[in-house]
């Protein structure tokens, strides 16, 4: 920053620099200053951390640490900022929670704001199981058509997302079909004669030369406890209406032998823990109006 | 000769020199690193952290294998956002069995970091297998040979007495039951003394191949345990601000 003579300036011929006086084996080194502009921004830095230091967590202690003139901390700030964003959601939020399912759906307001915090919802939690559009895939139910397995009343919904399907929660909703196949309880033979006759309970081709009463009367013995005389399905049992072409896992000969082979039961979980009572009753309206809702 | 003019024996001794930077970053570390070993206040102990079952080490070692990593994170930062989507912001003793962590910063996928019990495992098998025949959109590769493979329990307890080594309050009796008791997690009958070895782990038929165990059991046993471990329903976020 100086040179060994502050009194003699010394400055190279080539360039007309200042050197800084330094000499090595006859070669000497310019002098160029870091600029003006750099400079400034380091000081103004230096000037900030100590500020930083006294407002904001710093300095290690021997058990502690510097807390900062205002007791800062990463967590606070979160909760701070929680609490804040449900003040601003706040008279809406209060709304949802004083409303019935029902009352919601009445008013256009509440409905716009339950739809909007339900479908947010919907993307982050059900939609990798139901589909970015409730539209489902195999195994995992359709929530935009009029067929339920559990319901689709708006009450019978919101028990659905609350303690889920086969989920293991004491209020789950609960109910499989049984291996038929793997159990041995019904033959090849006979497994193959009631998926045709369940194919022809919605008029889908069968097999030929199927022996229809042969299927009826297996249908009747193993089936009908559950999936009703007519096949229509039961919704306390969520065994599924086989007779409307709507299917859950495939209405191919393949898919249901596969079914009565190895049984059927595919497990929603319990959002009751997960998601707050808002949450669900936003997404409960949200399901109800995705097009099916009784 | 001022005290600026002394810098040319650190300008001429290039020994001199490399001391004197170790000296100036070693201040950097010592400051910012070392109390963090020592400070009661940043070390947080919490119910309910345990270390993992082998049949969970043997997944994440799966998880490292096939380099989930690289698109998935497992941090929930205590911002807003991320709150408001995953759940609790993670704590840093929810990873302290964890060598290394898996924190992250790459995000292709979404955190994982509690995405236990979120989803059936009948999903995460289906997932794994083939994740476009749920999410038709996902840039998530296929492992299908996890379910195809059986899991090797051969060398678990040589790792369990690695990490043992490294801190983790791994028993010999413990280490002795690795292959045991990773068996015993991968399947619907009762799994005996796991859960006297492992307080409120899991087991169940993860994988869904009765009989076999693959490295799927062990992967989706270990996704299912992810942030299951801390109850938040007993945990005092007012007392734990830091
Ligand atoms: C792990 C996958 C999975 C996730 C995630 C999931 N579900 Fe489901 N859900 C299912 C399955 C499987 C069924 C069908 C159960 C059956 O077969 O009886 C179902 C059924 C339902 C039903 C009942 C449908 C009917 O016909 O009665 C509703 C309503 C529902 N889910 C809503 C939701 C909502 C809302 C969410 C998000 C909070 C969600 N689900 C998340 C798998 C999932
Ligand atoms: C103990 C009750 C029960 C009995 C008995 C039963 N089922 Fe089921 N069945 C169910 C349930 C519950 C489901 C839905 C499973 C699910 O949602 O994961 C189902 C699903 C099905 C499906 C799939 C429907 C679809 O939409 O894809 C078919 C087909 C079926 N059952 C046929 C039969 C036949 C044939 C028999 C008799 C041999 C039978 N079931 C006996 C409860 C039963
Ligand atoms: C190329 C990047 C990529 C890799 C590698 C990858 N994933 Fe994913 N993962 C994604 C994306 C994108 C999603 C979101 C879409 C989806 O659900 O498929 C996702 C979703 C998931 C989810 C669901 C998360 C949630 O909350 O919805 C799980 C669980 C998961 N991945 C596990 C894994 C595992 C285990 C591995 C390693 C065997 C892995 N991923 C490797 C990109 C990746």
């Amino acid at each position: 920053m100086s040179s060994t003579n502050p009194n003699v300036k010394m400055v190279d011929s080539h360039t007309g620099t200042a050197t800084t006086g330094h000499e090595w084996d006859g070669i000497q080194e310019l002098n160029t200053p870091l600029p003006r502009w750099w400079l400034i921004i380091l000081w103004a830095s230096v000037i900030w951390s100590f500020g930083y230091v006294v407002v904001y967590p710093a300095i290690p202690l021997v058990s502690s640490f510097t807390t900062g003139m205002f007791g800062w901390s990463s967590r606070g700030d979160v909760a701070a900022e929680l609490n804040s964003l449900k003040a601003l959601r706040g008279p809406m939020v209060n709304a949802l929670n004083g409303a019935t399912l029902a009352d919601i759906e009445k008013d256009p307001k509440l409905l716009t704001f339950a739809r909007a915090q339900g479908k947010a919802a919907f993307g982050d939690n059900c939609a990798p199981c139901h589909g970015a559009g409730g539209g489902g895939s195999k195994g995992f139910a359709n929530l935009n058509d009029d067929d339920w397995l559990w319901g689709g009343k708006l009450e019978d919904i919101q028990a659905t997302i609350s303690f889920g399907v086969r989920s293991g929660h004491g209020k789950a909703r609960d109910g499989s079909m049984p291996a038929f196949g793997r159990d041995g309880i019904l033959k090849t033979a006979e497994m193959s004669q009631v998926a045709d006759y369940v194919l022809s309970l919605s008029g889908l081709p069968t097999d030929k030369g199927f022996d229809k009463a042969a299927g009826a009367k297996i249908f009747e013995e193993n089936c009908a406890a559950c999936h009703g005389p007519e096949g229509k399905g039961d919704m306390a049992l969520g065994s599924p209406n086989l007779t409307d072409k709507i299917w859950l896992f495939g209405g191919d000969k393949a898919s249901i032998t596969e079914g009565l082979t190895n049984g059927r039961g595919n497990v929603m979980p319990a959002w009751v823990d997960r998601l707050d009572d808002t949450t669900i009753k936003a997404l409960t309206v949200y399901v109800h109006t995705l097009g099916g809702g009784k | 000769m001022s005290l600026w003019q002394k810098h040319a024996i650190f300008e001429k001794n290039s020994i001199i020199l490399i001391i004197g930077v170790l000296i100036m970053i070693s201040f950097g570390g010592l400051i910012e690193i070392l109390p963090l070993f020592y400070l009661k206040s940043t070390i947080e102990k919490v119910d309910g952290v345990r270390p993992y079952t082998p049949l969970e080490l043997a997944g994440r070692n799966i998880y490292l294998r096939e380099g989930c990593y690289n698109c998935h994170s497992q941090m929930i930062r205590s911002l807003r956002d991320e709150v408001e989507r995953y759940g609790h912001y993670s704590l840093a003793a929810e990873s302290m069995y964890d060598h290394p962590f898996q924190w992250g910063s790459k995000r292709n996928g979404p955190d994982l970091a509690r995405v236990g019990n979120k989803y059936s495992d009948e999903w995460q098998r289906q997932h794994l297998n083939d994740p476009r025949s749920l999410v038709p959109g996902s840039i998530m590769p296929g492992y299908p040979w996890l379910a195809k493979t059986e899991l090797d329990t051969n060398h678990l307890d040589q790792h369990m007495s690695v990490l043992a080594l490294e801190g983790v309050p791994y028993s010999a009796d413990m280490i002795s039951k690795a292959a045991i008791d990773a068996k015993a997690q991968a399947s619907d009958e009762d799994p005996g003394e796991l859960t006297k070895r492992y307080p409120k782990a899991v087991a169940r038929n993860f994988g869904g191949r009765p009989g076999v165990v693959t490295e799927a059991d062990a992967l989706i046993a270990y996704l299912q345990m992810l942030g299951t471990q801390v109850d938040f329903k007993i945990y005092d976020d007012k007392a734990n601000l830091r």
